[in-house]
């Protein structure tokens, strides 16, 4: 379904991708894990056209994304949940799920936004307030229902943990597994390894812009380098 | 003081004050989506005001004066907007990334290229003219002793309307809440599939018919135009702007009314050599007191 092969990012002069390849076959949770400024970011900026690679192929659905503007990546039908959320604070809950609807005009979006608040009630009690007023796990929860009022075939999740207590990580994660079981294939990227390579079905480990291992996430979780390296076992 | 006169020069000042308001709201929604104080925004109320004087002039004739207004405010709003969005296309937009100071410097040079440019059209050139208020709107009306001449009447009828409509856009509509969301976050914008450039040329092109509208109303008030009419009351606006918290759209409107008043109270009270100077001491005061304006947010610089 995604297919990125050998991209090489840079900022200015310094490089922060080398020939990343992975791919992401539909119906599937993968997961890239891997320390602060492994280029987990760049490499889901660059998926969704916010940084242009140097060099390299990014396809997907068989079309190529590299010279695709953002917004057409997104009507494509992949989306992506920013790190850090990124709500619009300045927004109520239900404009800035509005907002997730940006590209779809099919009259569906009523659909679409019951479905939302079946997966989050909360984010119904809380419609008519400015996103900016809610707590960090309501507004990631808010990040990813904004995400799929665009009903993408492909989400992207940038470190959905971040900042939040285990019990709202563990949470967001079978959130996250359920829209997966709905028909959704994750991109997922995530410090917390040892969450993602349990939810996901295959695994790929980035260390300073390079990939240095994959494979079948249960197998890496058991692997002894992975879990020295990033489990901390 | 004599309470009549005061309110009396209260009333000039909110009729003034609702076409500094129209032209504030401009630089606001300007900077509120790409930060850039776009101090070409004074020339395009000249060139709204050169529109509305030449569409009215020829429509007089074949139209009533009704038709013949409306149709000035039509032109000119239409190609201010048309304006608006060409210098952004043209000289802001390929200036996106590059350091503000950029975009800044441009937008001054931009401001020089649309008088001088007005200075040697054929059709408008350097000389000043003399607008005619249309027969329809001479006079005044009077109640309890104050009195409100009907260009003040139709400017404020005129601004109120622009900015509810203006507001309701902002506020309901799937274009105006895209506006607010990519004016706090352009890449999550993105992220939504927003096209960002497309809201910042919808920005410019709304923002800009405000702005020429607001120079067909201040043709009426003050009946000159030359190419140069633009930059005083671009400059008050911008002031207003800042005075109410850059950004901000209420904050524009009032910023606006603020220094409408304070110009005319200070020309009926003190004198009308000051008003100039109470009018921009106005933004020295709240550069030093509140420099994020009245109703905007103190925002930190993100390091």
């Amino acid at each position: 379904m995604l297919k990125v092969e050998s991209i090489n990012v840079s900022y200015d002069t310094i490089q922060v991708l080398h020939d990343v390849s992975f791919h992401v076959d539909e119906g599937e949770i993968v997961t890239l894990i891997g320390a602060n400024g492994a280029g987990k970011t760049t490499t889901m900026h660059t998926v969704s056209g916010l940084i242009r690679p140097k060099s390299g192929k990014v396809e997907f659905l068989g079309k190529d994304l590299v010279r695709t503007a953002p917004d057409r990546i997104v009507r494509m039908g992949l989306s992506q949940v920013p790190e850090g959320r990124r709500v619009f604070a300045n927004l109520t809950v239900l404009e800035n799920l509005e907002m997730g609807a940006f590209t779809k005009r099919d009259g569906k979006n009523a659909e679409r936004l019951a479905t939302v608040f079946r997966s989050f009630p909360r984010l119904e009690e809380r419609k008519g307030q400015p996103a900016g007023t809610l707590s960090g796990g309501e507004q990631q929860m808010l990040a990813i229902g904004r995400a799929l009022m665009a009903a993408p075939r492909l989400l992207l999740l940038d470190e959905p943990s971040m900042g939040l207590s285990p019990l709202l990580v563990k949470e967001i994660f079978s959130i996250v597994k359920q829209i997966n079981a709905n028909g959704t294939t994750v991109l997922l990227v995530e410090q917390n390894a040892r969450m993602a390579l349990s939810i996901a079905h295959r695994a790929y480990v980035l260390e300073t812009g390079k990939v240095v291992a994959s494979g079948d996430a249960k197998e890496l979780a058991e692997s002894e380098e992975v879990r020295k390296a990033y489990l901390g076992l | 003081m004599d309470l009549l006169l005061f309110l009396q020069q209260l009333l000039n000042g909110i009729s003034l004050g609702s076409v500094y308001a129209l032209v504030a709201i401009g630089y606001t929604m300007v900077y509120g989506i790409v930060k850039l104080i776009n101090f070409a925004h004074g020339d395009i109320l000249m060139i709204g005001a050169y529109c509305g004087y030449y569409a009215f002039t020829w429509a007089q004739g074949t139209a009533s004066p009704g038709l013949a207004i409306a149709f000035a405010f039509a032109l000119a709003m239409g190609i201010s907007a048309l304006t608006g969005v060409v210098v952004e296309k043209t000289c802001y937009r390929p200036l996106r990334n590059a350091p503000r100071i950029n975009a800044l410097i441009t937008a001054i040079g931009v401001s020089i290229v649309l008088e001088n440019g007005a200075r040697v059209l054929p059709f408008m050139g350097p000389n000043p003219r003399q607008v005619r208020i249309p027969e329809a709107l001479t006079g005044v009306l009077q109640f309890s002793g104050l009195t409100i001449s009907k260009v003040q009447v139709l400017t404020l009828a005129t601004s109120i309307a622009l900015m509810l409509v203006l507001t309701l856009f902002v506020q309901y509509t799937r274009t105006g809440k895209a506006m607010r969301a990519v004016s706090h976050d352009q890449q999550a914008a993105l992220l939504m599939g927003i096209s960002v450039d497309r809201i910042v040329s919808i920005t410019f092109a709304v923002g800009a018919a405000l702005g020429g509208a607001g120079g067909v109303l201040f043709a009426m008030n003050f009946p000159m135009i030359d190419p140069y009419m633009g930059i005083m009351p671009g400059l008050k606006a911008f002031v207003a702007a800042v005075f109410g918290g850059i950004g901000s759209i209420p904050g524009a409107m009032l910023g606006g009314l603020v220094m409408g008043v304070a110009e005319t109270l200070t020309k009926g009270f003190i004198s009308t050599k000051l008003a100039d100077a109470v009018s921009f001491g106005i933004l020295i005061v709240i550069l030093l007191v509140r420099p994020a304006g009245i109703l905007g947010k103190a925002t930190r610089e993100k390091v």
